[in-house]
């Protein structure tokens, strides 16, 4: 066990990739050698998944976990170092999980023009590229598992895509790799700033301090950074991508930039940004604050203009991710741990309401919702799914959407010191006007597309036929979960805590006396030595002023 | 601040216990069974004989029992208990760190020591009502473990029995009234779901919880409202409830969220209202969240201005109706205001006043939703604006320091209001209409069951001695304190709400008269033979309308007939004696004094509004109806088209004081349509314009670059997958590769150089 956890990572990083090889080998004809190659690779990955989960040590969720350290690139200073802790422990099992299922989900549909193995392919290394990002520990490391992720994403729905897919792919490409140039000039600057020692996470963290990088410059690149993660996010107003790509990619696509890529920029925030550069974090809150309630209006009224349903969803999720980016702008402990649970929950729920609508689309050919109409009726089991989740989506307790949603709102009544309360008071009140808006726009879809009888047009059609066992495989695990999370939710927030305390929270250490720009940032104190010497670190700095 | 009100006897510092009575501990059990059975029914109901209505009445009958022990336990508990053991909430460790043992909140480990409390001198301390608390983590944020649990007192073990045996009761209704629906099965498993989440509400020990359990039982309703939602007003009316409550849920949100910081991080509800009452939390925090929890009430509730989608719920089955208006969904409002009760008493200054939101918000529904059931021709809808304004007289309670009579109102109310649903749904079951006026009319001569505990039931409703509805309502006036009733024990004098309360009683009276007649009395106006219905339709009747004779006695005022204000005989006070804790997390609220002078003013005005509409109705339409032979629901040259004022009135009363056209017409359609249209334009226009823009203007230069300087300069320095490929008719994906390598290459090249001029100018 010992030996496996030193290379355990790797292999689940990797393997994607050496399984894409192998289907390489095979001829495009042999579909199903490619379909049992790439489920067996997934699969493979989501056991070294469950191998983790057992044997994660959570009560040092605070502490970098099956931790690898190699030299890589000198010249650079950049090193292979991966590793996982309670904050990316979820996102990663999710990512682990998801592309299995959505192998599953295309076994008997693969969307025009077919081709199974360059879709396939395509999907494993994008699980190759998912699974590295939230696992880097180095900001190169990172930079490059970030961009392997851009390109099987741009040609799936480039190739797969529906009739507007060349513009769509185009405008997902090019806005990323926009917001990555941006970042990729913060992590240089960092790195040249911080005295060109290492791209290391936490050894940022401390150069930044010990070198005295000045806070102008560290406004700057955190600007950069919030540029690169708030692309992919999306964060208003750089959202725009977002909707095109989710229309026109096929069924599993949608499905996966939905459930994990996005949540490569929130990670990102959580992970590099605010732990490096807490001083800028704070400065850049009320803005990061101001970006995601307009986002959760803004995309909530996006919704209700919508006329095509899967358009609607991919509004739903700039909603989302705003109440997600609330929580992390709140900067405190309770904020971001609802954020990470809130890209759970997000990558679960609308990763479900895509591949509803892909059956949807698969039986109706269309997702007009004024044609739809009677789900409820012509395929019962679906129409309920499709309740079940919109339920989930519009954050009702007791499932996984309203540990995303309620303690985010309830952080912004208090955000970190150094923050402007008033303001995330009024962000709160609006984030929670939000919430109405989101039950307004996923009933209407529900009233317009389940309820009712079927229109004319569909009402005899023998191809609209219940889910079938495919669509069980593949939605059931996503269901269970979105249910079981929602009801014990301590099953993320149990992991997540220790690591956003030790993450986060003590690198914003709190002033007694709350002086308004004063807080005093004691980066140092960011260091991954255990949760004794943080916990002492936070005591003296409560204790001292 | 309460600081005039002397409480007769001073109480206990303490508020809890971990340990009582194994049924009071084990009190969870009450709302897992239905939540089994809901399991049961959605899974296997389809292949049980009876389709799992079965499943569903075991688990009700198997709580209710459950419910009924746990009653009797209280009664011991609430007298015999030594609360040398209990303990001050405060004393709750909710903020252990780390290190501590959070994850065992109330297990062996918990070391939490505790003062016993002392018995004051000269014996006055009252014996204290301490609640029961028993939970374990339900998850864990910023280091601190936030639980999970029960929290039993004698409000909510009162709640227990009553949404037990209402559900139990509805369940059998509904094996007879929905036989044969399409999805009896589906309506069976959420009638258990539905019941579950209202316990599971009554027994939230954290804000929370509650909140979890309120959106539970909205969502339960949203789909009983649409359960059939073939038909597009149906799945309005589920919307409308649930989006109309969506709109209080903020207020619920963000009430809970100052409390939450208010109180020291804790979601916790006893130390909460501890915190209150001992004055540790600022006045403004809360007067801030009782605002915001009113708001959440006023959608629950169906208080004025948000009551509106009540009548509309009542597109559902009627056992629904039943169970939405008497135990479930609209009362937790009222419960939600008892339980955090501390927050509204300080927080709205109830105490020596005599106007404050919670009262006004109370008395104005009373009397403008009495105003409303005049004008329906539905008689599920009379029913519904009926509940309206009797939720408006608890509210009022609560909002003048009524509290006793308030949960008093809600214990009778539920009987008489579930008796008088069913009924009006086993009459309309026989005439296949809830139309009064078209299809109804002389059912008593069908219905002879129905029609005497519909009758019944209405007497109750009306208050009228001795039944209880007069107990309870004759509490809340004498509560009110206004007009010098209630001597000098009251919280405050409450005028107009007093006034306001006559009036509503006046107004019950008469509606229920009306609705009486139109539908018991006069010639049969509908089609075909109604039949009587069934065992499973008549018993639920006769046993909620013996509880709308006897509920009252529960709670006799001190002095009736025996015994003195002072010291009350053994049945009087037993209801209050029962539900109002005397702990430290409950205010020290006034008792008012009974006034027979009020309760023989009440009864003659309660008495006036029938008189007037039994003689419009039975006498004069009736004896119109008589010598013309037709068949008449009302006068045909009435005052509301003689005078143009009433006739004014009426269409204002028609409209529902037009608040639906302000919702539909204006604030919904406003948002779904212009607004959320405005918002996508800008969108597609503006946002993507600028991105397209750019876009373009990028190829521009890119051609620009590629015309003169490539083509020209570096000749053949770059071959034909150039930018101008997009216009030169190759293959798709070969096109897109090309130009994505470019953009990507030019893209990196920027930002090395941007990074570099970053590094220099910084």
């Amino acid at each position: 066990m010992e030996d496996f956890r030193e290379w355990g990572l790797t292999l689940a990083v990797f393997l994607p990739l050496v399984g894409a090889a192998i289907m390489m080998a095979f001829p495009k004809t042999d579909e199903q050698i490619h379909k049992v190659i790439a489920l067996g690779t997934s699969l493979a990955v989501a056991a070294i998944g469950i191998v983790l989960l057992i044997d994660f040590d959570y009560d040092a969720a605070d502490t970098m976990q099956w931790a690898v350290t190699h030299d890589w690139i000198d010249v650079i200073k950049t090193q292979y170092a991966v590793g996982i802790d309670g904050m990316s422990l979820p996102l990663v099992l999710l990512t682990m999980l998801i592309t299995p299922l959505c192998i599953i989900y295309s076994w008997n549909h693969f969307p025009e023009p077919h081709n199974p193995k360059a879709f396939l392919i395509l999907i494993l290394v994008l699980h190759t590229g998912m699974i590295g990002t939230f696992v880097a520990r180095d900001l190169v490391l990172f930079f490059v598992f970030f961009e392997v992720v851009l390109l099987p994403m741009f040609f799936m729905i480039a190739v797969w895509g529906g009739e507007e897919r060349k513009y769509a792919s185009l405008k997902f490409f090019l806005f990323t790799l926009f917001g990555s140039a941006l970042m990729l000039v913060s992590f240089l600057a960092l790195f040249f700033l911080s005295g060109g020692e290492t791209f290391s996470i936490t050894g940022l963290a401390d150069a930044v301090v010990s070198e005295g990088v000045s806070r102008n410059a560290q406004l700057w690149i955190f600007g950069g950074m919030l540029l690169g993660f708030g692309i992919k996010v999306p964060m208003f107003p750089f959202h725009t991508w977002l909707p095109d790509a989710h229309t026109q990619a096929p069924t599993v696509g949608s499905v996966i930039l939905a459930a994990v890529l996005l949540k490569l920029g929130t990670y990102g925030f959580v992970r590099i940004a605010i732990p490096i550069l807490p001083e800028a974090a704070v400065a850049w809150a009320p803005w990061i604050g101001l970006l995601a309630v307009i986002g959760i209006i803004y995309g909530a009224l996006g919704c209700l203009a919508q006329t095509d349903m899967k358009r609607l969803i991919a509004f739903s999720s700039v909603a989302h991710m705003g109440f997600v980016m609330l929580g992390i702008a709140t900067l405190t402990d309770f904020g971001i741990n609802a954020a990470i649970f809130g890209m759970v929950a997000h990558g679960l729920i609308t990763g479900m309401l895509f591949f509803v609508a892909g059956s949807v689309k698969e039986r109706y050919h269309t997702l007009e919702i004024s044609r739809l109409g009677g789900l409820l009726i012509q395929a019962p089991r679906m129409g309920w799914i499709l309740g079940f989740i919109s339920m989930a989506s519009l954050g009702l307790p007791g499932l996984a959407g309203f540990w995303g949603e309620f303690p985010a709102i309830l952080a912004a009544y208090s955000p970190a010191n150094g923050v402007d309360t008033t303001l995330f008071r009024v962000y709160m009140v609006i984030a929670a006007l939000g919430t109405v808006l989101a039950a307004g726009y996923l009933l209407w879809l529900l009233q317009r597309t389940a309820f009712g009888t079927p229109s004319e047009e569909f009402a005899d059609d023998p191809h609209i036929v219940d889910a079938n066992r495919e669509e069980w495989i593949a939605w059931a695990p996503m269901l269970v979960l979105i249910l079981v999370l929602g009801i014990y939710p301590n099953l993320i927030f149990g992991v997540t805590d220790p690591a956003v305390e030790e993450g986060i929270s003590e690198c914003l250490s709190y002033e007694i006396e709350g002086d308004e720009a004063s807080a005093n940032f004691d980066v140092g104190e960011c260091e991954r030595n255990g949760i004794d010497a943080a916990l002492a670190a936070s005591g003296l700095a409560l204790g001292d002023e | 601040m309460s600081l005039l009100v002397l409480a007769a006897e001073s109480v206990p510092e303490v508020s809890f216990t971990r340990d009582a009575n194994w049924f009071l501990e084990n009190v969870w059990i009450v709302p897992l069974l239905p939540a089994l059975s809901f399991l049961g029914i959605l899974f296997f109901g389809k292949r049980l004989p009876r389709g799992g209505a079965e499943l569903g009445i075991a688990a009700l009958g198997l709580a209710f029992l459950f419910a009924v022990v746990a009653n009797i336990a209280w009664f011991d508990h609430r007298d015999n208990y030594d609360y040398r053991d209990a303990e001050p909430a405060t004393e709750l460790d909710h903020s252990a760190g780390v290190g501590d043992t959070v994850l065992d909140i109330d297990g062996e480990s918990d070391t939490v020591v505790l003062a016993a409390a002392e018995e004051s001198e000269g014996g006055e301390e009252a014996h204290p009502a301490v609640a029961v608390l028993k939970g374990r983590t339900w998850f864990e944020n910023g280091g601190v473990a936030f639980a999970v649990g029960t929290l039993l007192d004698g409000s909510s073990v009162m709640m227990l029995f009553v949404v037990t045996l209402i559900s139990l009761l509805v369940h059998v209704y509904s094996t007879d009234y929905v036989k044969g629906d399409v999805r009896f099965t589906h309506f069976f498993a959420f009638l258990s779901l539905f019941s579950s989440s209202m316990l599971f509400f009554v027994l939230s020990r954290s804000t929370i919880q509650l909140i979890t359990a309120w959106e539970l039982v909205g969502v339960c309703s949203f789909v009983l409202i649409g359960h059939w939602w073939e038909e597009k007003p149906n799945s309005d009316a589920a919307l409308k409830a649930f989006l109309t409550n969506r709109v209080g849920d903020i207020g619920l949100l963000v009430g809970m969220i100052i409390l939450f910081f208010a109180a020291g991080n804790t979601f916790d509800i006893v130390t909460i209202n501890e915190k209150a009452v001992a004055g540790e939390i600022s006045q403004t925090a809360l007067t801030w969240a009782a605002i915001s929890l009113t708001a959440a009430v006023m959608s629950k509730s169906g208080q004025f201005i948000l009551h509106t989608w009540l009548p509309d719920a009542m597109a559902g089955p009627t056992p629904v109706s039943a169970l939405i208006h008497a135990a479930t969904m609209v009362v937790a409002g009222v419960f939600m205001i008892a339980r955090l009760y501390p927050v509204f008493y300080e927080g709205f200054g109830i105490a020596d006043n005599s106007v404050n939101g919670l009262a006004v918000i109370g008395a104005v529904t009373v009397v403008f939703g009495g105003l409303l059931a005049f004008v329906q021709d539905d008689i599920k809808k009379v029913l519904a604006y009926s509940t309206v304004s009797q939720l408006g007289y608890m509210v009022l309670a609560l909002g003048v320091g009524a509290y006793t009579a308030a949960l008093f109102h809600l214990f009778t109310h539920a009987f008489f209001k579930a008796g008088l649903f069913l009924g009006s749904g086993s009459v309309a079951h026989s005439v296949h209409s809830f139309d009064m006026k078209k299809d109804m009319g002389g059912m008593r001569k069908f219905l002879p069951t129905p029609f005497i505990t519909f009758l019944i039931c209405s007497i109750s409703l009306a208050g009228v001695f001795p039944l209880a509805g007069f107990w309870s309502k004759d509490e809340i006036l004498v509560g009110t304190g206004g007009l010098g009733v209630g001597a000098d024990k009251a919280n405050g004098s409450y005028h107009l709400m007093l006034i306001m309360g006559l009036v509503g009683a006046a107004l019950t009276g008469a509606y229920m008269t009306r609705c009486i007649y139109l539908t018991f009395f006069g010639e049969f106006r509908g089609h075909g033979h109604p039949h009587e219905s069934g065992r499973a339709i008549t018993v639920p009747l006769i046993i909620l309308s013996v509880f709308a004779v006897g509920a009252g006695f529960l709670n006799l005022p001190p002095g009736f007939l025996a015994g003195s204000a002072e010291e009350p005989t053994g049945w009087q006070e037993r209801f209050g004696h029962f539900v109002e804790p005397a702990a430290a997390y409950f205010p020290p609220i006034g008792h008012a004094v009974p006034s027979w002078g009020l309760a023989i003013i009440a009864s003659i005005i309660g008495l006036a509004g029938p008189a007037v509409a039994y003689w419009y109705y039975f006498v004069k339409v009736d004896g119109l109806a008589k010598q013309t032979g037709e068949k008449l629901t009302e006068l045909p040259n009435g005052i509301t088209s003689r005078n143009a004022w009433a006739g004014a009135g009426h269409a204002v009363l028609v409209n529902k004081y037009y608040l639906d056209h302000l919702y539909n017409d204006v604030i919904v359609a406003g948002v779904k349509g212009p607004l959320a249209r405005v918002a996508y334009w800008f969108n597609q226009n503006v946002l993507d314009g600028v991105v397209d823009g750019a876009a373009d203007g990028a190829v521009r230069s890119g051609r620009f670059v590629y015309d003169n300087i490539d083509q020209k300069v570096v000749d053949g320095a770059v071959n034909g997958s150039g930018f101008l490929s997009s216009q030169s008719g190759q293959g798709l994906r070969r096109m897109q590769t090309g130009k994505v390598q470019q953009y990507a290459a030019l893209l990196f090249a920027g930002a090395t150089i941007l990074a570099g001029i970053f590094i220099v100018v910084i």
